[in-house]
């Protein structure tokens, strides 16, 4: 064989000859990217911690978060303003970091069918927000978006929010003791519409 | 300040960065000192699968040659621009700080046209071409999710343009409604009105008011009950735009037109709300858009 394999133990033949070694070694050197790239992120102020009066949602608002991930609204909407003038003069000012840490996971998403609803808190009145998951094209004519008429009659699982809120905090929510017990009493009885809307309206209101 | 939480993390990115590209340029230099002996055939004796032999050529120029420039182009673009740690980098360039600078741009392009726009009339602006484009833009953008981009509106969300107007037409007054927003507040009035059939009935003298179907009858019946509804929609039935009570004699009906509609609303009431838009149109912008909209019903 060639000589040079007496020279060093860690010869090429030697790495691709072995399955195993070959796939370490480029584990080990595509992890310096994320190395460089990712893991400084939690540990910067501006990713890791809350912006000026970032309040955690209230468990109605949590409720609606939950109906939203689970008709999938994401999948047609993001939240995220990218800072171009293009983006900010139909959406209003840019996302930043600090403005969802308390979101797990984040819905910032990365694919628009739909409007961006970052700072879609506001915009519309409750009526609007209403009558148009109910049916969008009640109001918009031309839109594409699916109905939501079941939001309208079905509940919010009540019960279940204490044990959310828990487990959000254990993550780094600031939920208070009274935050959790009240959670119940806020969201019992209520509909999915109404706390869809809730959450609709609080989105991208906190940053000043 | 550094954003980072602590010191450690600037010093970790720049020193994997740098030696990255350091290890890269070490590996080059030193593959191209190891002398490999060939067989007489050129190969350098590996055989894979039982004939696979490889060559042992020396890499080509261009490859080294790119290879070379991609590390000293790493190097510059590393002084240039924020890449290692907390070092802003020589350009001083900002991600915020190019968009910054892109609305600033746009800012100062536009000003001169705004400025025009904003020495010129709401009259004169309805006519512009160019204004009423930019009008329908901002229209289609900011109002038409709930005016309708026809501005016809739809239940609940006013037509706007029908030359009738709750809150006011004039321009002022349309640009107080931007800015501002409203809030359309009618209580239930069943109570005052009284039982379910003198409701009834002033809802048919309600339809009477703009000559549409009624029952005459009860139209009569219903007139003196209408006092109550006259606090806001005057005795006469035409509205009142200082407190946002709609003309009841022209009809157009922004919650639905007929009997039941009506009794729905006198039992009911009704809170209806536009959003402020203050906050997401520049003074400029609400004196184009308030422009476009005036011109919709004033041609």
């Amino acid at each position: 064989m060639s000589n040079h394999d007496t020279k060093s133990g860690f010869s090429h033949e030697k790495i691709e000859t072995s399955n195993f070694l070959m796939i370490v070694l480029i584990l080990v050197t595509v992890a310096f990217g994320g190395l460089v790239e990712i893991v400084p992120l939690f540990f910067q102020k501006s990713t890791t911690e809350p912006i000026a009066g970032l309040k955690p949602y209230t468990a109605l608002e949590l409720a609606g978060r939950d109906i939203y991930t689970r008709e999938g609204c994401y999948n047609c909407h993001s939240q995220m303003i990218r800072p171009f003038r293009a983006e900010t003069l139909r959406y209003g000012h840019y996302s930043v970091a600090g403005e969802s840490v308390y979101d797990h996971p984040f819905q910032w998403g990365s694919k628009r069918t739909g409007p961006d609803l970052a700072r879609v808190g506001g915009k519309y009145s409750d009526e609007w927000q209403r009558i148009h998951l109910v049916n969008p094209r009640d109001l918009v004519p031309e839109s594409i978006m699916p109905a939501y008429p079941w939001l309208e009659k079905d509940l919010v699982g009540a019960e279940a929010m204490p044990a959310h809120m828990k487990a959000l905090r254990t993550v780094g929510v600031p939920y208070t003791d009274a935050d959790i017990a009240g959670a119940v009493e806020a969201t019992k009885g209520k509909t999915e519409l109404d706390a869809l809307i809730a959450y609709l309206q609080v989105l991208g209101t906190h940053l000043k | 300040m550094s954003d980072f939480t602590s010191n450690f993390w600037p010093v970790f990115i720049t020193a994997i960065s740098l030696l990255g590209i350091f290890g890269c340029a070490l590996l080059l230099w030193r593959t191209s000192k190891i002398k490999v002996a060939t067989s007489s055939d050129g190969t350098n004796g590996h055989v894979w699968d039982e004939d696979l032999r490889e060559m042992n050529n020396p890499l080509p120029r261009w490859w080294v040659g790119m290879f070379i420039f991609t590390i000293i182009f790493a190097l510059f673009y590393l002084a240039a621009y924020p890449g290692l740690g907390s070092y802003a980098g020589k350009l001083g360039w900002s991600q915020n700080g190019q968009y910054d600078k892109e609305v600033a741009d746009a800012n100062k392009a536009l000003e001169p046209l705004y400025a025009k726009y904003t020495a010129m009339t709401t009259e004169e602006l309805a006519k512009n071409l160019d204004a009423k484009a930019i009008g329908e833009r901002l229209f289609m953008n900011n109002c038409a999710q709930c005016h309708g981009s026809d501005a016809k509106g739809s239940r609940g969300f006013p037509n706007l343009t029908d030359n009738d107007w709750i809150h006011g037409g004039s321009p002022e007054k349309i640009k107080e409604t931007i800015i501002g927003g409203r809030i359309g507040m009618m209580p239930p009035m069943a109570a005052a009105v009284g039982n379910a059939e003198d409701v009834k009935n002033v809802a048919n003298y309600v339809l009477s008011l703009s000559g549409s179907m009624h029952d005459s009858g009860r139209a009569g019946a219903g007139k003196d009950k209408f006092t109550t509804c006259a606090a806001c929609h005057g005795a006469d039935g035409k509205g009142n735009q200082a407190v946002g009570a709609p003309n009841l004699t022209d009809n157009i009906w922004l919650h639905g037109a007929g009997e039941a509609a009506i009794i729905k609303r006198v039992n009911e009431g009704k809170i209806n709300q536009m959003p402020a838009q203050q906050a997401r149109l520049t003074p400029e912008q609400i004196h184009v858009v308030a422009s476009y909209v005036w011109g919709l019903s004033n041609k």
